[in-house]
């Protein structure tokens, strides 16, 4: 029925086969848009946040998503500025990666905020001293970018070439495409960095609160590092998920082993500032503020353990394994480490954000839990399903790997 | 807000809390809200997500029966002065901090509800409208008509009353007083303490009680180390009730957490 949108020479399942695979993320998502909704008519009310948790699985799963989705913006950087050409390989679904991670954050956070036909107002009236002004106006203008870097894998669809206007429009757009490249990487390293910083500059909360260089806390550079590290890991991820689900070889396997090469080096920087970050704010940083470090840990369940598990087992760990050329030869062992590299990362965003607000400030404070609604939990959901449809979609008209052909023959 | 005079010196508006007098009666809690238009809490509300902008937390030193010693704390916004956390990371400016009088100000007309200011505030003095404001009928008609209620999914807090403090201010310009030097207007929550434990005024006044009281030995300020400069210092001649201005220990560290 859809035969004319695939590509030539390349393989599809059915419509029908298609269908089935995609009715079950539609309904999640329709869920999804129902507990979105809920939070929206009915207010926050919906959510278990109150005002001690004020923030709460949106917020992680916000900063995860964006960490996962820097894939984009790090794979289009190396392309096209570092011109590591093997990459192209990847480039188009790791823009639709970056779409999608970024569309649903922005979506979440539209939820997320109390009155959101306000979003405007920080455009209106924006505090220059807010990270989280800076993180509006970064993700704002990247996902633009995302949209305008999407175009032309859509234009190249084989039944819309046939229409000249958008072949004219697509070659135009692709002549753009370094330029796009340069922007998006300044905008992503920025609200990259933002987001590390929205919890790093919070005075209030020394259990988040780091030093750093000029306006910036350490948790900003930390937060580029880690995303850039993690970006590729999670391409790689998604497309050896894409392979075994569709059965088909898409990337070669140096490709493969090119992204975690990649990761592996950046993970091993990012567990080298980390650890030296952590040993500042311990013996430096958390004191001053009248915080001894070792407290936080006092507070069960979140004791020395996840300390361990955020920079050793998820973070040093994986680095090692994905420098190890003969386990990244084997994909067991290089998924793993990619799948390690990207709990490390939503670990260290869960530490950053619900860590931070369940433990105590003031001296007759509790150590207070948090467990997300179901509303919560569905809106967060549409995200996953929302993802899931546009990949499968993206994956089945569009050429989203352009080797695939070509590896079909052998 | 109204912008600074120039002709006259920037006060610092301040408190003074007296833990030892304070009984816990919880006349503050009820003289704000109904000054400041806090609605009645909605059905579901729990203690965590009701709306208050002073809250008595009783505390105790920890020891057992008979030793056990009680004692009550208001806790209000703090009216940070340096670099003011929560104003410091508004995204939209809808927290100011007053040049004239360094009330630390919240403009709900102007909040996005993002909440990122009640994660930045150490104080826990920051509350969210997670439900629409709703009087029971009739109780409308007692409404403060010089405070506005605020809408659903809004950030509030306490701001020293400031409809007080421009009926104070108009009042001044009517008598053809230059200004509201020295602060001529009290707070609800001052005001109807029986005990008279809570003392307003401006804490650059050498003359003012709060001033004085302020820099006696058993003055203290919550959690000093982190700098933020706040305008609400609390009074106890009770070590163990002055030790809550340090950081929270956890239980079984050898020193218990006082319990609030």
């Amino acid at each position: 029925m859809d035969r004319e949108f695939i590509a030539r020479g390349v393989k599809r399942c059915s419509t029908g086969k298609f269908l089935l695979w995609i009715l079950p993320w539609a309904a999640l998502l329709a869920f999804g848009l129902y507990s979105a909704g809920l939070c929206l008519i009915k207010g926050l009310n919906q959510t278990n946040m109150d005002n001690r948790f004020a923030f709460g699985l949106w917020i992680f799963l916000d900063l995860t998503v964006i960490a996962l989705g820097a894939g984009a913006f790090f794979t289009g950087f190396l392309l096209y500025i570092l011109k590591i050409k093997d990459l192209r390989a990847v480039i188009n679904s790791a823009v639709v990666i970056g779409l999608v991670c970024y569309s649903g954050a922005v979506c979440v956070l539209g939820v997320d905020v109390g009155q959101p036909l306000r979003a405007w107002f920080t455009f209106w009236y924006p505090n220059v001293h807010s990270m989280l002004t800076e993180v509006t106006f970064c993700i704002t203008c990247y996902l633009t970018v995302l949209t305008i870097e999407y175009l032309p894998i859509v234009l190249k669809n084989r039944k819309l070439r046939q229409i000249p206007s958008f072949l004219v429009f697509e070659f135009e757009l692709h002549k753009l495409i370094y330029v796009l490249a340069g922007v998006g990487t300044f905008l992503s390293f920025f609200h990259q960095g933002s987001l590390g910083g929205l919890y790093g500059v919070l005075r209030g909360r020394p259990f988040a609160f780091r030093e750093g260089f000029a306006v910036w806390p350490s948790t900003f550079f930390l937060f580029i590092i880690s995303a850039a590290a993690v970006g590729p890991s999670f391409v790689l991820l998604t497309t050896w998920l894409v392979e075994k689900i569709s059965r088909k070889k898409l990337v070669k396997p140096e490709v493969f082993s090119l992204l975690g090469r990649i990761s592996g080096l950046l993970l091993s920087v990012y567990v080298l500032a980390k650890t030296v970050d952590t040993l500042i704010w311990i013996n430096r940083t958390s004191p001053e503020s009248g915080f001894p470090a070792a407290q936080y840990y006092s507070w069960q369940p979140f004791g020395t353990w996840i300390l361990f598990a955020e920079i050793v087992l998820f973070g040093l760990v994986p680095a090692l394994m994905l420098l190890a050329p003969q386990l990244r030869a084997r994909t067991g062992w290089l998924v793993t480490a990619a799948m390690m590299a990207c709990c490390g990362v939503a670990l260290n965003r869960f530490v950053m954000t619900v860590q931070t607000l369940a433990l105590p400030t003031l001296s007759f404070d509790r150590f207070l839990s948090y467990f997300p609604s179901w509303q919560e939990t569905g809106t967060f959901l549409a995200v996953v399903a929302f993802g899931v449809l546009v990949y499968s979609i993206s994956f089945r008209y569009f050429q989203l790997f352009p080797s695939e052909r070509e590896l079909r023959r052998f | 807000m109204i912008g600074p005079n120039k002709n006259v010196k920037a006060a610092r508006y301040g408190m003074t809390i007296d833990v030892d007098r304070c009984s816990g009666c919880g006349a503050c809690m009820v003289a704000c809200a109904v000054e400041n238009n806090v609605p009645p809490a909605h059905a579901n509300a729990t203690d965590r997500t009701g709306l208050t902008w002073i809250r008595v937390y009783k505390i105790d030193n920890g020891l057992p029966y008979p030793e056990t010693r009680s004692a009550y704390v208001p806790v209000m916004c703090q009216h940070c002065g340096n670099e003011t956390p929560c104003a410091h990371v508004c995204p939209q400016q809808a927290v100011d901090v007053d040049p004239a009088t360094g009330v630390v100000g919240e403009m709900p007309q102007r909040c996005l509800g993002c909440r990122y200011c009640i994660a930045a505030c150490p104080y826990h003095a920051r509350y969210f409208n997670w439900w629409d404001p709703a009087w029971p009928a009739g109780m409308e008609k007692a409404l403060n008509p010089d405070v506005t209620p605020r809408m659903r999914g809004v950030v509030e807090k306490c701001n020293f009353c400031h409809g007080r403090w421009h009926a104070a201010k108009q009042q001044a310009a009517a008598d053809g007083k230059p200004d509201t030097e020295p602060v001529s207007y009290t707070p609800a929550c001052a005001e109807a303490c029986p005990t008279k434990a809570i003392h307003f005024g401006d804490l650059n006044d050498p003359a003012s009680l709060p001033a004085q009281a302020a820099k006696q030995g058993e003055s203290f300020r919550m959690l000093e180390k982190l700098n933020t400069d706040t305008k609400i210092y609390y009074r106890s001649k009770r070590d163990w009730v002055r030790r809550i201005a340090d950081a929270p220990h956890p239980a079984g560290t050898g020193k218990e957490n006082q319990r609030g």
